[in-house]
């Protein structure tokens, strides 16, 4: 029996672990040389509560159950959570009610931990809060999470129970026999056999459908543009910050990261046509995130915090829901799609969702297997260890005293350990390992890291690209 | 885990660094030089460009041989010098750090420190600059590092934006070396690098240079594609319609220096302007013992001024660790009209000072004015790029007690 899961972001990896848990040989197929590297990388990365999804959606559901599953989760996959809790922010009486309807939808979502807090209290979880300010909806079971972790780990531990991850092909279609995939064709003339077929494609969903000939909803794009800060600005964040959330969204955020750093955004800006590639920044988005934090933060608009901006987008549909359906016109083809945020929070639960409830339908056989392992060993950082276990580590094997990202600390050996694990480009690197990430972006250590790719993978430095082929690094030698 | 002690510490082994080391070695203490890269000599031993040293060997050198040639003399006067270090942290106070090292973790206690870790370059993301995120945005001093120092090429045809000094020896190198360099894009009127290197640089080889206009968005999925560029007004705002497009595969980066003051900063006063440490004419931080110098203070024009304010700091963190230093009153240096960066910062009165100061806006004409001292220095053709030097010797601060302060303005 194998499966195919088709997309590598936080959705497919997780449902491709699932389903290691069964007898089914598992294939997680992703185009981009490296897991996680879609929608997941580029988000607020925040587990939310789940008090603001409309009762009965799917995604409000998923959502508060998702958030649950997340301690055990990074237990076993050793991806870092903080659970920083979260704040929503109003300014007077007249706001009020938006909390209050916010903390009732809350509660007919199961979510706990939830109150309406006062001025004093305010300033005592979050000190730096503009004094605008005097009322919040405080939640805390809301946190922060290193999204692609969950991804990469996800594929790792695929991998470590016998499935297979492929990165760098894309499928293109399939052979159908009698209603059923049979066959999944990927770029470079591969062909898997398939039992089962995951469309989990993220913002390609309804091309990888339609490339089976399955119709699905239509996704239309909506750009988030952020700004990263150098973790000085951490010093003024301690929570998830958000303003009253509007039509358009949960608004543009101040959100501190779990290593450290605080991001400011996103905006929430439809895109006309339907660009998946265009993750470009903009003058007015830029200057409108920067805007919204320094209401909420007072001093956080600050040139010397800036480390870098980027964008995301986020997959959206008339429906304004999570689709998550087996083919109408395949019996063994299921559609994961329109996973909009809380997407992240989310996926652990769509995960369980998909394989209890969706997969049954497809008369595919779920017996457990005895011999699933849902941990994967921790992945060692220096920066955590106290400097004694680094002394002992260094004794053992010297690359792990020899810093390639100094600002934040990454050894060479957690680097070789990345590329063992499956890192492919600089961004492989960078992501798994946070070197380069730092406030000096890279300017110091993308040169040694390219270095120990070439080394380990056996290629040319011009062999090498930021993230993918076409991202390349240098175009040859000065002399021979 | 091992113990170290040593009379001084240095923490980065640039010029700065190097000097300091060598100069509190000479006074006769116990000297260790803790370096992150391999071999010391910081961004001397990728500048194979000559022009360094006139001032402090009376010579021209090559950067690569001034670094070597304090290498030489350091390991003559017995400094210690211990490569591919990290510092993981370090009580400033205290002047204890933890260090790791392939060779092994270690702690090292001191009695005075050098803090001389020079400066980086800003990075692009920094910017703020509009568009998608591909590769072939890089900063001069690491394109540098690659042609000089690694023989790799990382461009086919690039824009420079920033005429700073890296930039245009930049530009004139990779043209030696068959890149294309469509032209230098600088925001300001006027160019941000020295005369000589305009001319030698950029004239010599047909580049152009565009003045008052600034790249406004990278475009490119995997590589870098094209850049667009607009004029800007006085504000640096761009003005609309005024935008075209350069079609390159490479945006290098001369937008400045930032002095790398961020490991210990929590401990030590930053000028906001300098954006380096504050330090006296002897080199001293807001904390006893611990001395600074180089490009981590103001960033200096010249290697020349950076070795002899690190040969300053050296000698006094090495009277210091003696106990033999005699410090005297202190007086804080303040800004007056049109000054920029200026070093040092406060004046003890025991040390003759040297001062460095920068335009904030160039000037035809110009005097440098030492308010209290009633001293002045006339010049010509002031530009913000070339440092104005004044020494003034320690006899004749005497004015500064009652005044309590130097103030220093151009006119
Ligand atoms: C701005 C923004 C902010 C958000 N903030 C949050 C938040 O704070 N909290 C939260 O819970 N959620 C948040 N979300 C939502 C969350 O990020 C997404 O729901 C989630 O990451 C979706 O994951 P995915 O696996 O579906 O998509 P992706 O990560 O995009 O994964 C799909 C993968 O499929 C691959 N693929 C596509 N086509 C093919 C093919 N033909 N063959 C092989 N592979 C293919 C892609 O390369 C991609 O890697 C946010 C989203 C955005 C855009
Ligand atoms: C392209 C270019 C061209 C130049 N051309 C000329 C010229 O023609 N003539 C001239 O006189 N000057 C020139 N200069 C200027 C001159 O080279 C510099 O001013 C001088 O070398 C700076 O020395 P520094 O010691 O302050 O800094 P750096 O050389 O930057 O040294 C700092 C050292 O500290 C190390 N370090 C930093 N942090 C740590 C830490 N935490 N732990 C351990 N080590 C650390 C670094 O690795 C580095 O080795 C040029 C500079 C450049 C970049």
């Amino acid at each position: 029996m194998q499966a195919v899961v088709i997309g590598g972001g936080v959705v497919g990896s997780l449902i491709a672990r699932e389903l290691s848990r069964f007898r089914i040989k598992v294939v997680l197929v992703e185009k981009s040389e490296d897991i996680g590297q879609g929608v997941t990388k580029a988000n607020s990365a925040i587990l939310h509560g789940g008090y603001d999804d409309p009762p009965g959606t799917l995604r409000a559901r998923l959502c508060a159950s998702g958030n649950l599953m997340f301690d055990e989760l990074s237990e076993e996959l050793r991806f870092p959570i903080r659970r920083t809790g979260s704040i929503v922010v109003a300014k007077d009486r007249s706001e009020l009610p938006k909390l209050e309807e916010l903390l009732q939808n809350g509660i007919n979502n199961g979510v706990k931990d939830l109150k309406i807090v006062g001025r004093d209290e305010l300033r005592e979880l979050e000190p730096h809060i503009s004094r605008d300010f005097r009322y919040a909806l405080f939640c805390g079971s809301a946190g922060i999470t290193e999204p692609w972790m969950v991804a990469i780990a996800s594929a790792i531990n695929v991998a470590a129970n016998g499935g297979e991850v492929v990165t760098g092909e894309e499928v293109i279609g399939g052979r159908i026999y009698e209603g059923r995939v049979t066959e999944v064709f990927l770029s470079s003339g591969r062909k898997l056999k398939a039992d089962l077929v995951i469309n989990a494609a993220g913002l390609f969903y309804e091309k990888v459908a339609s490339a089976f000939g399955v119709s699905v909803p239509s996704v239309y794009l909506r750009k988030g543009e952020y700004i990263l800060l150098d973790k000085k600005a951490s010093e003024l964040v301690n929570m998830i910050i958000f303003p009253i959330p509007t039509a358009a969204g949960k608004g543009k955020l101040v959100v501190p990261t779990v290593d450290g750093g605080v991001l400011l955004g996103p905006t929430s800006v439809e895109l006309p046509g339907f660009s998946p590639e265009d993750v470009s920044t903009t003058d007015s988005g830029l200057a409108s995130v920067r805007e919204s934090g320094e209401n909420l933060i007072p001093g956080i608009d600050n040139p010397k915090f800036f480390i870098k901006s980027f964008a995301g987008l986020r997959p959206e549909t008339v429906q304004k829901d999570f689709y998550i359906r087996r083919a109408e016109e395949l019996a063994n083809f299921i559609t994961v799609g329109a996973i909009r945020s809380p997407g992240l929070t989310a996926a652990p639960a769509i995960a369980e969702f998909v394989i209890n409830t969706i997969v049954p339908e497809t008369g595919i056989d779920l017996t457990r297997r005895d011999d699933f392992t849902p941990g994967i060993e921790e992945r060692i950082r220096i920066k955590e260890l106290p400097v004694r276990e680094v002394s002992r580590l260094i004794d053992e094997n010297p690359s792990y005293g020899r810093i390639v990202c100094q600002c934040n600390e990454v050894s060479e050996a957690e680097i070789v350990q990345a590329i063992r694990d499956g890192a492919r480009t600089i961004d492989g690197v960078k992501f798994r390992t946070r070197a380069g990430f730092g406030r000096c972006q890279g300017g110091f250590c993308s040169w040694n890291i390219a270095k120990i790719l070439a080394r380990e993978l056996k290629k040319d430095l011009s062999e090498i690209g930021q993230n993918s082929k076409e991202s390349w690094v240098v175009s040859g030698k000065v002399r021979q | 885990m091992k113990r170290l002690t040593t009379d001084v510490l240095v923490i980065g082994g640039g010029a700065a660094g190097m000097s300091s080391a060598l100069s509190a070695a000479k006074a006769g203490v116990g000297v260790t030089l803790l370096e992150r890269e391999p071999v010391a000599g910081g961004v001397l031993n990728q500048c194979i460009h000559n022009g360094f040293g006139l001032q402090f060997y009376h010579e021209e050198l090559t950067g690569p041989e001034f670094a070597s040639r304090l290498q030489r003399e350091m390991s003559e006067e017995g400094v210690s010098m211990i490569g591919e270090c990290y510092i993981r942290h370090i009580d400033v106070k205290e002047k204890k750090a933890t260090v790791l090292s392939p060779k092994g973790a270690f702690e090292i206690s001191a009695r005075a420190l050098v803090i001389s870790s020079g400066a980086r370059e800003r990075p692009f993301g920094s910017l703020l600059i509009q568009g998608h995120r591909p590769s072939g945005i890089l900063p001069a001093g690491v394109v540098q590092r690659y042609v000089n120092l690694e023989n790799y090429l990382p461009a086919r045809r690039a824009v420079v934006l920033g005429s700073g000094d890296i930039g245009l020896i930049m530009a004139r190198r990779l043209t030696l070396e068959g890149v294309e360099i469509v032209a230098v894009i600088e925001r300001m009127p006027y160019p941000g690098g020295l005369t000589r290197n305009i001319v030698q640089c950029l004239e010599d080889y047909g580049i152009p240079l565009v003045l008052s206009t600034t790249v406004t968005k990278v475009i490119g999925r995997g590589r870098l594609e094209e850049v667009e560029i607009s004029k800007v007004d006085e504000r640096f705002v761009p003005i609309f319609g005024t935008s075209s497009r350069l079609k390159v595969d490479t945006l290098i980066l001369s937008a400045g220096l930032l002095p790398q003051v961020e490991d210990f900063d929590d401990d030590l006063t930053v000028d906001p302007i300098n954006r380096g440490f504050v330090v006296s004419n002897t080199g001293e931080s807001s904390v006893e013992g611990v001395f600074a110098a180089g490009n981590n203070v103001a960033v200096y024009d010249l290697v020349d001024y950076v070795a002899a304010e690190g040969w300053i700091a050296g000698r006094h963190a090495a009277l210091y660790a003696l106990g033999k230093n005699t410090p005297g009153k202190k007086v804080p240096v303040v800004r007056g009209d049109n000054v920029g960066v200026v070093a040092p910062g406060i004046v003890d009165m025991e040390e003759h000072v040297r001062l460095y100061v920068r335009l904030k806006n160039p000037m035809e004409e110009g005097t440098l004015i030492l308010k209290e001292l009633g001293l002045e220095k006339s010049f010509s053709y002031g530009v913000p790029s070339e440092m104005i030097q004044m020494v003034i010797n320690k006899e004749k601060l005497m004015p500064l007690i009652d005044a309590g302060r130097l103030t220093v303005e151009v006119h």
